[in-house]
């Protein structure tokens, strides 16, 4: 330990965190048999997991075409789709060989950033260039890949980044693994999680003593807070972001998760383009995935990123950075060139498709609505709409008593709570803490992923473990 | 139209929008990521397998499409490791139908799929979340594929391995700059020095400039089919201590673009040196089902050490495996994995919690190694069909590489060790003075000029052996070994034309 990269000892990820670790601990005691718990099931509400929750099983179309590239003396089946039959052989025709087994471009197939082009114009209106997009494993490398180029590599004054709190934690832990300083921006809960342009402008005076702001992360959706912002504030966004010269991460991997009316979601570049010069011509990079959605193939690891505006000499540096690791999973280009390119009317897939993915949807939107009503009819507990994305981010208050004990336990007061849900209830779900928020706040995230009546049973477990709680610690 | 004079010269870069006119040089100024705020490390980065020759290949590939004047008419690709596309070999079947069993159950209900194949795809969804390789797997990735790759190395050493050792991850390419970033200090003063081959896979140069670590270049032994000499490695991070804290050392076996197979002798030396200056091994054993000529045998660092006993026995290292080579070349799958030896607990929890932030390796990659480790065993009703696929890849691999080691000998003025393992061909040229002054007149290495030269006059892309480092004043380039023989034949003549015409044209 004495000689490890100090920076990898500072990376928390608490989305497999602790709480995590100790609920697989649990369930192998269960597995066992002899075990004192109060229930006997494990309820994992820690992921954004669709398959694994139990939130859906994967969508026909996709594993079919899938399976065909994979080992294409299925396709010539009679019971095989003719229509995937046809994508299928159109995507091996650019492979090496015809064989996903080929290395692929560094950027990744061109059908697949032909089509995932297609599909941004049509969002936006606006054109875009299989050129600059670039297919990753899954958006996280992506992710990394982009706040690299940030980087200054000077440790008295590093690059900063801003970054939202509550954050998804995979930001502080690039941030911290690269050594660049966190320019962290509150979200304000008060108005659904909104981000203020006040907050934003002092939360970048007070870092530029610390750092050099280089780059600014918005999640819309949200995660862990299920915000979808309004066509506004990302436009006041966009202009803090040009006055500050920041470079815009803008993670919109839960850009087709959206549940309530009157929630839509506005991509940032469309809003780039719509506002005209000078924005229009500043630098972004937006990340989508295949791990969300109505799809839910996270273990794809399918992603990509549309560079946007970016310096032509920049561009050729971000290719060979990348082609040093050759290329990203195929199996995960097919993948993310199946979701990108769902079946249309008419074809012989779409019915089923069509079938399977308005389920996927509808249940979601039950569930979002749900959740959160739920969770705000249990006393003391308040929770924002769950407007998009996947978690709902209820904030509980902790008794004093209970707050002090977790101290002396040198826990977290939301990390303690947690514990102690997961070992009366069996229910999995991640501290505030892990994803930061306001000082003097806690709360918790869970997923909205697991069928209705276990999001029930879950919640009502909830309700019960809360009044104990409130009860033991006044 | 609305009309906008401008007295901007003609020639100057304009953006026209509704707000008014905006020039290049203005938009610069608003710029949030230009090469001057670019991180410079990333600028460091080179990888020549894919680099400007490789681009220049894409780009003639594009004009041979249509009216061109080009004396060949086709790119014959022998710049990457990459057996599908190069023609050496299709997918083997058992591997594909595995996965695609994995990946859309409904498959296996045909009375067609092979039984054997479907009770391993059975097998490996019952661990999966939702019974589904769509979930997110375990961040080392999943359960019963990490048991049999122990299987595999406890077959193949005769020691035990822990699944808890075992790391999936997304190509050994992946795992190998984790296990590189463990051993960086951070400190720009005196950065982390790791000990890397000349010639080496520029992966490792690569990350070494991207992590800002110093490079610590020793050099194989051309004169003895590039073996590591102890003498060398003592020279190299002696040279290296006051500019360097000395961490970690690569050892690629079988070597790229080398191919040599180390010796038992040479491992061990190795290892006694490595436990001298207290060095983290980083054994890159990609190649080790690659191994062709009679005499060469592959023995994997880990028995070495544990075979030399105390106290050597308790040294760390990792060693990389790969899908993308051996008889298999499942280089799109992105599958790999490392094994991590006695490495202290503390540390591992750290190893554990830096991989959980991307959560986990793909689900495909690691199902494709699942397949490659565990293959169909005799007696199975998929193991004679695998045994001849195999066996036919295997055996072409040796062909060739016994051929294009021979035939490169054969022309003036090339010298080629033999290509005892992996997959390439990797000879010497001697070239005249003429021509490396005139490459030095380009700004290019004379060996670069030499292949760019090869490709526009015969379509032939190779790489230049000064994109892998070489000792200098020498020159080389590498060709890979994988399109099938005939396609071999005609490259090595076309290149022995070529060659003889160069010299007389430069001498």
């Amino acid at each position: 330990m004495a000689n490890i990269n100090p920076r990898v000892i500072k990376v928390e990820y608490a989305v497999r965190g602790p709480i995590v670790i100790r609920a697989g601990e649990i369930e192998k005691q269960i597995k066992e048999g002899q075990h004192n718990f109060p229930f006997d099931r494990v309820i994992r509400a820690n992921i954004g997991d669709c398959h694994a929750s139990g939130n859906q099983v994967p969508v026909t179309y996709i594993r079919q075409f899938l399976a065909g590239c994979t080992y294409p003396p299925l396709i010539d089946s009679s019971d095989f789709p003719s229509d995937i039959k046809q994508k299928v052989q159109r995507l091996l025709s650019v492979c090496g060989g015809k064989s996903l087994g080929s290395y692929t471009e560094s950027q990744g197939l061109i059908t697949v950033r032909e089509d995932i082009a297609k599909y941004i114009q049509e969002r936006d209106g606006y054109p875009s260039n299989p050129s600059d997009i670039y297919l990753c494993n899954g958006a996280s490398d992506g992710i990394k890949t982009v706040i690299k180029l940030l980087m200054n590599n000077d440790p008295k004054k590093p690059s900063g980044i801003m970054i939202p709190v509550p954050q998804y934690p995979l930001y502080s832990a690039t941030l911290s693994e690269y050594g660049a300083h966190q320019i962290e921006y509150y979200l304000d809960e008060d108005n659904n999680w909104a981000l203020n342009i006040d907050e934003l402008e002092r939360a970048l005076n007070q870092s530029k003593e610390h750092c050099v702001p280089r780059g600014i992360v918005i999640i819309n959706p949200g995660n862990p807070t299920g915000q979808v912002l309004s066509r506004e504030n990302i436009e006041n966004i966009v202009r803090f972001a040009e006055k500050h010269r920041l470079f815009i991460l803008a993670d919109e991997v839960y850009q087709e998760n959206t549940y309530l009316p009157g929630s839509k979601f506005f991509s940032f570049k469309k809003v780039l383009m719509d506002l005209g010069a000078p924005y229009n011509h500043m630098e972004m990079a937006s990340f989508h995935s295949a791990s969300k959605g109505w799809h839910g193939e996270c273990g794809s690891r399918g992603g990509y990123y549309e560079l946007i505006n970016i310096d032509k000499d920049v561009r050729m540096q971000v290719n060979k950075l990348i082609s040093a690791s050759l290329c990203s999973a195929a199996w995960g280009q097919a993948m993310m060139g199946a979701i990108i390119n769902p079946p249309k009317e008419g074809e012989l897939s779409y019915e089923l498709y069509k079938k399977e993915r308005s389920d996927i949807v509808s249940r979601l939107k039950q569930k979002a609505d749900l959740v959160s009503q739920l969770f705000n009819s249990v006393e003391g507990v308040r929770c924002n709409a769950v407007m998009g994305a996947m978690y709902a981010f209820p904030r509980i208050e902790i008794p004093e008593k209970a707050i002090q004990h977790a101290k002396s336990k040198n826990m977290a007061p939301d990390a303690f709570y947690c514990f102690q849900f997961l070992e009366k209830t069996g229910v999995c779900v991640v501290p505030g803490s892990g994803f930061k928020q306001k000082p003097g706040t806690h709360h918790l995230r869970t997923t909205i992923l697991p069928p209705v009546d276990q999001m029930k049973v879950m919640v009502e477990k909830f309700r019960k473990f809360h009044m104990e709680f409130l009860r033991e610690w006044k | 139209m609305l009309a906008i004079r401008c007295r901007l010269p003609i020639n100057s870069s304009r953006i026209v929008s509704a707000a008014g006119v905006i020039t290049r040089k203005e938009q610069k100024r608003h710029a949030s990521l230009t090469m001057e705020t670019l991180n410079p490390l990333v600028k460091e980065v080179e990888y020549a397998v894919r680099g400007p020759i490789v681009i220049r290949a894409g780009e003639i590939e594009k004009k041979l499409k249509g009216s061109h004047n080009f004396p060949f008419d086709r790119v014959i690709r022998a710049n990457i490791g990459d057996c599908h596309a190069s023609g050496n070999q299709v997918p083997i079947t058992y591997i594909r139908q595995f996965v695609a069993g994995c990946t859309y159950p409904e498959l296996m209900k045909s009375s067609n799929f092979p039984s054997d194949i479907k009770s391993r795809v059975e097998r490996l969804l019952s661990v999966c979340g939702g019974k589904s390789l769509g979930a997110y797997t375990e961040s080392q990735g999943i359960i019963t594929i990490r048991e049999d790759i122990a299987a595999y190395i406890q077959q193949r050493d005769g020691y035990p391995s822990d699944p808890n050792n075992i790391y999936l991850c997304n190509g050994a390419s992946d795992g190998i700059k984790t296990i590189i970033k463990l051993l960086m200090n951070n400190n720009l003063e005196k950065p982390s020095g790791i000990m890397i081959p000349v010639p080496q896979y520029p992966l490792y140069s690569a990350t070494l400039s991207e992590y800002g670590a110093y490079q610590i270049e020793y050099y194989l032994d051309e004169g003895n089919n590039w073996a590591l000499n102890i003498d060398e490695l003592e020279r190299a991070l002696n040279q290296s201590k006051d500019r360097c804290v000395p961490r970690g050392m690569v050892i690629i076996n079988p070597g790229n673009p080398t191919g040599q197979v180390l010796s038992r002798d040479n491992i061990e030396n190795v290892i006694r040196f490595a436990h001298k200056h207290q060095l983290f091994i980083v054994a890159d054993e990609v190649y080790q089902e690659n191994v062709h000529l009679p005499g060469s045998k592959f023995f994997s660092f880990k028995k070495t050490l544990m075979d030399l006993g105390a106290p050597y026995n308790q040294m760390e290292m990792a060693s990389f495996h790969s899908a993308s080579k051996g008889w298999h070349g499942e280089c799109g799958s992105r599958g790999g994995y490392y094994e991590l030896i006695n490495i202290d607990k503390d540390v591992r929890v750290q190893v554990n919690k830096l991989i959980s932030a991307c959560l986990c390796s793909t689900a495909w990659g690691q199902a494709v190694m699942a397949a490659i480790i565990n293959p169909p065993k005799e007696g199975e009703p998929s193991y004679e069909l695998y045994k001849q696929e195999r066996s036919a890849v295997v055996n072409r691999l040796r062909e060739k590489a016994e051929l294009v080691g021979r035939l490169f000998n054969s022309v003036e003025g090339v010298q080629c060790n033999p290509v005892m393992g992996a997959m390439y061909a990797f000879p010497r040229i001697e070239l005249p003075k003429k021509a490396i002054e005139h490459a030095k007149s380009k700004n290019m290495a004379p060996d670069a000029f030499y292949c760019f030269q090869l490709l526009e006059k015969t379509g032939i892309c190779v790489v230049p052996g000064s994109g892998f480092k070489q000792s200098p004043g020498t020159h080389h380039f590498r060709t890979t070994i994988l399109p099938p023989v005939d396609q071999m034949k005609d490259m090595v003549e076309k290149f022995r034309t070529f060659h003889l015409s160069f010299l007389r044209e430069w001498k």
